[in-house]
């Protein structure tokens, strides 16, 4: 972390404390790591009403973040300002900034199609497009005008293996993608997701609709795959954020209650409010 | 526990696992108890009791480690309720251990009595035998309230048992080189000293799981000082 950065986060500490927000981030991501998102004094409306409250936290490259909380805590909402989808709801307003590699995603400069080839989603519900299993991974090189078939190829073989679908799915890449499983969609809708080779990942609960053989291997891919990408995961499961992050963020009614190390924030949390909800005693 | 869990089973399961810990306690206390007793006075019809309880305390052991690992397969537990759980699971070995040196002692209180007219000659090894029994009791009491202060307390109180340890050592090894006619007596009672200091340390190691479960810090291996800044 630059000189520069270390300053911005201590006096962001300090007015955390003014605020009595114990979303503190100092100290969160150790120094050998790089911060790939900065997410600073972040308020979210819809409308009237305020969805998330001044979120100040950093996002470690290469690692996994878990979102965990109850439903509407704001943790979808958060993580649809990663690649800014909340642009495409009506009576959104937004104050505060996100950086991705030290560049404001909000700036009027920011191309927003550009954006989110950088930063890729995956939703709860497996999306293929009924089209060819191959189509599917292809689509998105297609829009940023690769043509040639023997890129496609080699891109979408790449694809497949990287999201451990391809021996499934080898001899029938031209069948359609409507006729997988549920587990299989989900495991090509990452492939296609990162076909275009972005930096981050967004995923949205994209186990909650899968039985638990497939679930597994969901697991397993976002472990071999923060190797490559910084992982952002929204999970109603909170042994699976403890199983698949490094990371872990307890939201709470637009807050960001605590975030630790997923290590130290299951078996000690800090605020009573955690304690309460991964104990299960919130209620 | 302050509050409670939406799920009712799951408070009663880990209730449950208290509540035998708890029981166990008794037992091995009232072992210990005995055990001293014997060896003090040669009340040998409480040596007896002694190892029919080791008996129970192992089937303890074995039921509550089965408890435990149910509760972990069942309800996945986390944090304080992880703490808990972990926390137990050594507390309960230590229990057993503790009850395997009260059983060693009554046994080499059986053997003195045949060595010797059962005298009140030791005096300061029923006080060490007091100490390392009230630090039991005060252990099992902060496991019942999950009191860190209280555990502490009895942490504070090992060194001075080393102490008294190693004074009846070099009183004994006195009265081995006075009279060598002795020396069987005087080692057995050598080995009883050493299953009291190993009970004082027992106690210590539960009072430590105690304070990993109130604070989530594991204070093992290191100094009170350190362990008094854990608490704060």
């Amino acid at each position: 972390m630059n000189q520069k950065a270390t300053d911005k986060i201590s006096s962001d500490v300090s007015r955390t404390e003014e605020q009595s927000s114990p979303s503190a981030i100092h100290g969160v991501i150790p120094e050998n790591e790089n911060v790939k998102i900065e997410v600073r004094d972040l308020n979210l409306f819809y409308g009237e009403k305020q969805a998330l409250h001044g979120v100040n936290m950093d996002v470690s490259e290469k690692k996994v973040t878990a979102f965990i909380g109850p439903s509407g805590c704001g943790k979808s909402t958060l993580l649809r300002c990663f690649n800014r989808m909340n642009d495409l709801v009506d009576g959104v307003k937004l104050d505060g900034s996100i950086c991705l590699s030290g560049q404001d995603i909000f700036a009027p400069t920011v191309d927003v199609a550009e954006l989110r080839r950088q930063v890729g989603m995956v939703f709860q519900k497996p999306n293929p497009f009924p089209k060819s299993i191959y189509e599917n991974v292809a689509y998105g090189l297609r829009l940023q005008g690769v043509n040639k078939k023997y890129i496609l190829d080699e891109r979408v073989e790449w694809a497949l293996k990287s999201a451990a679908i391809w021996d499934e799915v080898k001899d029938r890449l031209d069948d359609n993608a409507m006729g997988l499983s549920g587990g299989q969609q989900q495991r090509l809708v990452i492939a296609r997701a990162i076909a275009i080779k972005p930096e981050v990942l967004l995923l949205d609960e994209p186990a909650s609709a899968l039985d638990p053989i497939s679930t597994l291997k969901i697991e397993e891919l976002i472990y071999e795959l923060k190797s490559d990408y910084t992982i952002l995961i929204v999970t109603h499961n909170m042994q699976q954020a403890a199983r698949v992050s490094d990371y872990t963020a307890f939201m709470y009614m637009g807050d960001l209650v605590e975030f630790g190390s997923t290590d130290r924030l299951f078996t000690n949390p800090t605020e009573k409010q955690t304690e309460d909800y991964i104990t299960g005693r919130y209620g | 526990m302050d509050h409670s869990h939406i799920s009712e089973q799951f408070n009663h399961d880990l209730e449950s696992v208290q509540t035998q810990v708890l029981a166990m306690g008794g037992m091995v206390e009232t072992q210990l108890r005995d055990a001293c007793e014997v060896l003090a006075h040669g009340t040998d019809t409480l040596a007896e009791a002694v190892l029919e309880k080791e008996i129970q305390v192992n089937k303890m052991e074995i039921e509550i480690d089965e408890l435990c690992t149910q509760v972990i397969a069942r309800r996945q537990p986390t944090a304080s309720d992880l703490r808990l759980v972990t926390g137990t699971i050594k507390t309960i070995t230590d229990l057993e251990r503790i009850g395997d040196e009260a059983e060693k002692i009554a046994r080499l209180g059986m053997e003195n009595i045949r060595l010797e007219h059962p005298a009140n000659r030791y005096p300061e090894v029923r006080h060490l035998g007091n100490h390392v029994r009230v630090m039991l009791h005060d252990a099992l009491d902060a496991y019942a309230r999950m009191d860190a202060d209280a555990a502490f307390k009895v942490l504070q109180e090992d060194d001075q048992v080393d102490e008294e340890y190693e004074a009846i050592l070099r009183q004994l090894i006195t009265l081995m080189m006075e009279d060598p006619r002795a020396i069987r007596r005087a080692l057995n009672t050598m080995w009883s000293v050493r299953a009291m200091e190993r009970i004082g340390d027992h106690a210590t190691n539960i009072c430590e799981y105690i304070i990993y479960y109130v604070k989530g810090k594991d204070v093992r291996h290191g100094s009170l000082e350190q362990t008094l800044d854990a608490l704060e």
